[in-house]
C-alpha cells in the first residue's frame, strides 16, 4: 500500500494526542503546576486537531469532510470522525471546568479519556476491517494502535507531572511498562503478520481470475504499459526496499532509546520533564514504524498486477 | 445511506465469457467514450499525450497465462469492471454516503457531488474496480450504464451497457441474475460459470464462464507418423539412411 505521509503523519499524531488526552482525562496531570497542566492539555489538544487537520490533506475534497459524519451506522472512518469531534468536546469540557474551576470536571475528564481510546479504536478499525489486506486484518491491528497511543501519550504528559508515583508506581517505570506492552504487541503482530497473508487465506493469481482449477496462472501482460490509480495506491513496493533498516531503526529510536530514558528517569531519579525526550523518541519512531505499517501492506489486487 | 439493502428486486450484472474474448479492448474503450461524455464530470486522463500518461478507465482487460499440467499454455484474456456484489465491503466502509447499492436493480453507484475522495472504497475492493479520478478528484466505477439501460430516447437494442453493446464477439452479456430463466442465468448454469475471489465474501454479481477444454491432445501425439501414410515411409526411410 502507498504510504501516504498525511495519513502517517495523522496516525502518528493524532495517536499521542489522543493518548494525552486520555492520560489527562484520568488524572495524570492533576498535581502539575497550572501553567504546565495548561500546556501539556493545549499540547495534546493541538496534535489531536493537527493529525485530523492532516488526515483531510489527502481528501480529493476536504471542503465536503463534514459529509462524514453522516454514515457512522457502517463506516469506522465516519466513526472516527464523530468519536473524535465528540471527545474533542469532552475534553474542552474538561479544560474549561478546570480553568473555572466548577464542579463535574472530573466526570468531564473520564469521558473525554474514554472517548480518546474509541477513537483511536475506531482509527485502528479502519484498517482492520479490510479483508483485502491481510496485514493489517487480525485482530492484534486496534490494540497495537491503542498501546502506542496510550505509550506515547503517557509520557508526553507525565514530562509535567512532579509526583513520583501515579496509580500507586514511579511515573517513569508506568511510561517503561507502557512502551514495553506496545512493542510486545507490535512484535506479536508481526509474527502474526507473517502468516496473515493473501496466500494463508486462500487468495492467489488463481482465485484472483477464477482459472485456478485448469493450471497454472500466471500474469502475461498487464492492461495498460503505464502506471494507474490501482498500481500506484495499493501496488506499490517501492517503499519495502529498505524495509529492514527502517525497522531496526524504529525499534532502535521508539523502543530502546525511549526505553533507556525512561529507565534512567525512573533509576536516576530525574526529573519528569526528561520524560518529554521519551515522548518524541517514540514518535519520531513511530514515523517509520507507521510507514513500514503501509509499505509492506499487500494488497488483494496486487494478484491482477503481479 | 451507505448500509447495503436487504434485498434487491433485481441482480444486473455481466457474463464474461473467457473463452470467446480475443483481448481487442473494444470494451475498455467504449467504456472510457461512454463514461467521459455521459456523466456529471470527464473520465479524465493526465499527461494523455505525453511519457506518462494515466488516467480512470473503469473496465481494464488483463491477460493471463495458463499452464495446465498436461498440455501446452494457453492465453486468456480477462476484462474487469465492478462485479456490483452484494455484500459490497466498498459500499459500507464509505463515510459520507455518496457510494450506495440500489435496492431495484443492485447496481453500486457513487454520487460524486458526495464523494469527498478519501479512497477507502478502492482499498475496500478485492477487484480493483475503483479508480480516483485524476482531475476530479472523486471515485469513479462502471455505472453498468445506468443511463443507458433505462434510457427509452434509445433504441431497444442498445439498452444495454455500452461494452456489451460494442464487443465484436459477443463475449460479454448483460441481465438478471436474480431471474433462474434469464439468459445470463442459464448460461453460467451450462457453462459453469464462476465468481472471482469467492473468499473475500463478496458475493460478486457477475460472472465469468471459463474457456472450454481444447482439443489440443492430439496435437502434442502428431509428431509419431502414422503407418502406412506417405510420412510414415518417408520416416522409415530415412532411419535406415542412419
Amino acid at each position: 500500500m502507498h504510504p501516504a505521509i498525511s495519513v502517517i503523519f495523522f496516525t502518528v499524531i493524532s495517536g499521542a494526542g489522543f493518548g494525552g488526552i486520555f492520560w489527562i482525562g484520568a488524572g495524570l496531570a492533576d498535581g502539575s503546576p497550572t501553567i504546565a497542566r495548561f500546556a501539556v492539555m493545549l499540547l495534546s489538544c493541538s496534535l489531536a486537531v493537527a493529525g485530523l487537520l492532516a488526515s483531510t490533506l489527502h481528501l480529493g475534497h476536504p471542503e465536503r469532510a463534514w459529509r462524514a459524519f453522516s454514515q457512522w451506522r457502517s463506516s469506522w472512518l465516519s466513526r472516527e470522525g464523530i468519536l473524535a469531534i465528540a471527545c474533542l468536546i469532552a475534553f474542552g469540557t474538561h479544560a474549561l471546568l478546570w480553568m473555572t474551576a466548577l464542579a463535574g470536571m472530573t466526570i468531564a475528564g473520564w469521558l473525554a479519556a474514554a472517548l480518546a481510546l474509541a477513537t483511536v479504536f475506531a482509527t485502528a478499525m479502519i484498517y482492520a476491517q479490510l479483508k483485502t489486506v491481510p496485514l493489517w486484518n487480525q485482530w492484534l491491528t486496534p490494540p497495537v494502535y491503542l498501546a502506542f497511543a496510550l505509550s506515547s501519550g503517557f509520557a508526553l504528559v507525565a514530562a509535567v507531572s512532579p509526583a513520583g508515583y501515579f496509580l500507586g508506581l514511579p511515573t517513569a517505570l508506568t511510561a517503561l511498562a507502557l512502551l514495553v506492552i506496545a512493542w510486545a504487541l507490535k512484535l506479536a503482530w508481526h509474527l502474526q503478520g507473517q502468516v496473515s497473508t493473501l496466500a494463508q487465506r486462500g487468495s492467489d493469481t488463481g482465485t484472483a481470475t477464477g482459472l485456478g482449477d485448469l493450471g497454472k496462472v500466471r500474469l502475461f501482460e498487464r492492461p495498460h504499459t503505464g502506471e494507474n490509480y490501482l498500481t500506484k495506491e495499493m501496488v506499490h513496493k517501492i517503499g519495502r526496499k529498505h524495509a529492514a533498516k527502517l525497522r531496526l531503526f524504529s525499534v532502535l529510536t521508539a523502543f530502546a532509546s525511549a526505553g533507556i530514558v525512561c529507565l534512567l528517569v525512573w533509576l536516576a531519579a530525574l526529573p519528569n520533564l526528561v520524560l518529554a525526550l521519551a515522548a518524541l523518541l517514540q514518535i519520531a519512531g513511530l514515523f517509520v514504524e507507521r510507514w513500514l505499517f503501509f509499505a509492506e501492506a499487500k494488497h488483494a489486487v496486487s494478484l491482477y498486477y503481479d | 445511506m451507505t448500509s447495503l439493502p436487504q434485498t434487491v428486486d433485481k441482480k444486473l450484472g455481466l457474463v464474461i465469457d473467457l473463452d470467446i474474448c480475443v483481448g481487442c479492448h473494444a470494451c475498455v474503450v467504449i467504456c472510457k467514450e461512454w463514461n467521459t461524455s455521459s456523466q456529471a464530470s470527464p473520465l479524465a486522463d493526465v499527461d494523455a499525450y505525453g511519457s506518462e500518461p494515466s488516467g480512470a478507465w473503469l473496465n481494464r482487460i488483463h491477460t493471463f497465462e495458463i499452464t495446465p499440467p498436461d498440455a501446452p499454455a494457453q492465453i486468456v484474456h480477462f476484462p474487469k469492471s465492478c462485479l456490483h456484489c452484494e455484500d459490497a465491503p466498498c459500499v459500507t466502509v464509505c463515510p459520507t454516503g455518496a457510494s450506495y447499492k440500489r435496492s431495484e436493480d443492485g447496481i453500486v453507484l457513487v454520487d460524486e457531488s458526495m464523494c469527498i475522495g478519501c479512497g477507502l472504497c478502492a482499498w475496500a475492493c478485492p477487484y480493483g474496480a475503483r479508480e480516483m479520478d485524476p482531475v476530479e478528484k472523486v471515485m469513479k466505477k462502471c455505472t453498468l450504464c445506468v443511463d443507458r439501460i433505462y434510457n427509452e430516447n434509445l433504441e431497444e437494442v442498445d439498452r444495454v451497457p455500452a461494452c456489451v453493446r460494442t464487443c465484436p464477439a459477443n463475449a460479454r452479456h448483460f441481465g438478471d441474475f436474480a431471474d433462474p430463466q434469464s439468459d445470463v442465468s442459464q448460461m453460467v448454469l451450462q457453462r459453469g460459470g464462476f465468481d472471482l475471489m469467492p473468499e473475500m465474501g463478496t458475493r460478486p454479481v457477475n460472472k465469468y464462464l471459463p474457456p472450454r477444454k481444447k482439443t489440443c491432445a492430439e496435437l502434442v501425439a502428431a509428431d509419431v507418423p502414422v503407418a502406412g501414410s506417405f510420412l510414415g515411409w518417408l520416416d522409415r526411410a530415412l532411419e535406415r539412411l542412419g
